[in-house]
């Protein structure tokens, strides 16, 4: 299982690296699935198959959103070389990395052996406590439910952020010259079922 | 609804008609696992986010396949917005409604017979808010993302949109 291990670890690194390099976003985007589905494999390997579904759906859901998103954008190519700048500042940022997490990971527990304070109580107790037998589920909405209500939060305030920025309504109206650029919204029932936002 | 889908179906709207039956026979599967991942989110692997997602991604094969049109007709976006308020709104008055026993979030319903559907007292309505909403949100996520955009390419590029969708 460590082999295997190991490989997922580097097909997930080469995807890292081929989805920051490449120059078409439509490569980018399936690299960053690449990364997600070996990460959800890993995820199952190491006995954790709620992460593992949600990584699976949530993957797929991102990259066809994303290939949707990107597939009609024409910006799809990154022109002209870079400047040393950015390269010199991240080998340092990333040198003063390694340094700081090689005596914070010293301080770790090891790979396998987590530390059983908490959770340990949670084992023996959960399903007692709440009634549920997935205990992933009784500590998400029972014992953490102050975390989940965050998380929704999140993700509540994200779509909102959404909406306001990628809404129709509330732009500028285009002068003549912009809807020639552009092109505008001509459809009026289209346009009607638009009008909330 | 049968109307707009035979409509839809004799227009050139949506994908192929190989894509349009596939769909329609791999539509309620979809819907079926994505509903027992919600409501079995206590006993097995997956719960409400899970559930959710996958509820998410079955409206969004029937955009693909099917157009705006049909998936808007479904779900339009100011429901997808008013469902992902009102999920959000019911996993708060459940935590809330746990000061009837005296906490936040406390579970005040009773407990129940283990492995059993109805057991585990609030979890399994906390799972099926947070399903609610997290189907509604990522819809509306998609629907922003790649509906309201495509509007500015419609003159444009009438090649490039119109010959996939």
């Amino acid at each position: 299982m460590g082999i295997i291990l190991l490989i997922l670890i580097a097909i997930m690194i080469i995807g890292s690296i081929v989805a920051i390099e490449t120059k078409n976003l439509l490569s980018s985007v399936i690299s960053c699935g690449v990364v997600g589905f070996c990460l959800s494999i890993v995820f199952l390997m190491l006995g954790a198959p709620d992460i593992a579904i949600t990584q699976v759906v949530v993957e797929i859901l991102i990259l066809v959103i994303l290939i949707r998103a990107t597939i009609t954008t024409d910006n799809t190519a990154i022109e002209g070389a870079r400047d040393t700048f950015p390269y010199v500042s991240s080998l340092i940022f990333f040198g003063l990395f390694l340094i700081f997490s090689w005596f914070a990971l010293q301080e770790l527990p090891r790979f396998g052996e987590p530390l059983m304070r908490v959770s340990r109580e949670y084992l023996k107790t959960g399903a007692a406590k709440t009634g549920a037998t997935n205990i992933v589920t009784s500590v998400l909405l029972d014992f953490r439910g102050y975390d989940t209500v965050g998380e929704a939060t999140v993700l509540f305030t994200s779509i909102i952020g959404a909406f306001v920025i990628l809404r129709r309504k509330g732009r500028k109206e285009k002068s003549e010259a912009d809807s020639e650029k552009f092109g505008i919204l001509e459809d009026d029932d289209i346009k009607d079922s638009f009008e909330g936002f | 609804m049968d109307n707009l889908e035979n409509e839809i179906r004799d227009t050139n709207k949506g994908m192929t008609s190989i894509v349009k039956t596939i769909v329609r026979y791999v539509m309620g599967i979809i819907v079926i696992f994505g509903a027992y991942i919600v409501l079995y989110g206590h006993l097995t692997p997956g719960g409400g986010f899970a559930g959710g997602v996958i509820l998410a991604s079955a409206y969004v094969i029937l955009t693909l396949a099917f157009g705006r049109e049909l998936a808007l007709g479904k779900m339009s976006n100011t429901a997808a917005s008013v469902l992902d308020n009102l999920g959000a709104l019911a996993f708060i008055v459940i935590g809330i409604l746990g000061f009837t026993a005296g906490a936040f979030f406390l579970n005040f319903l009773a407990k129940g017979e283990q492995f059993r559907l109805f057991s585990a007292g609030i979890i399994p309505l906390c799972n099926i808010a947070i399903g609610i909403k997290v189907t509604a949100s990522l819809f509306a996520i998609f629907i922003a993302l790649s509906i309201f955009g495509r509007f500015i390419y419609q003159m444009t590029d009438v090649e490039e949109s119109g010959g996939e969708e």
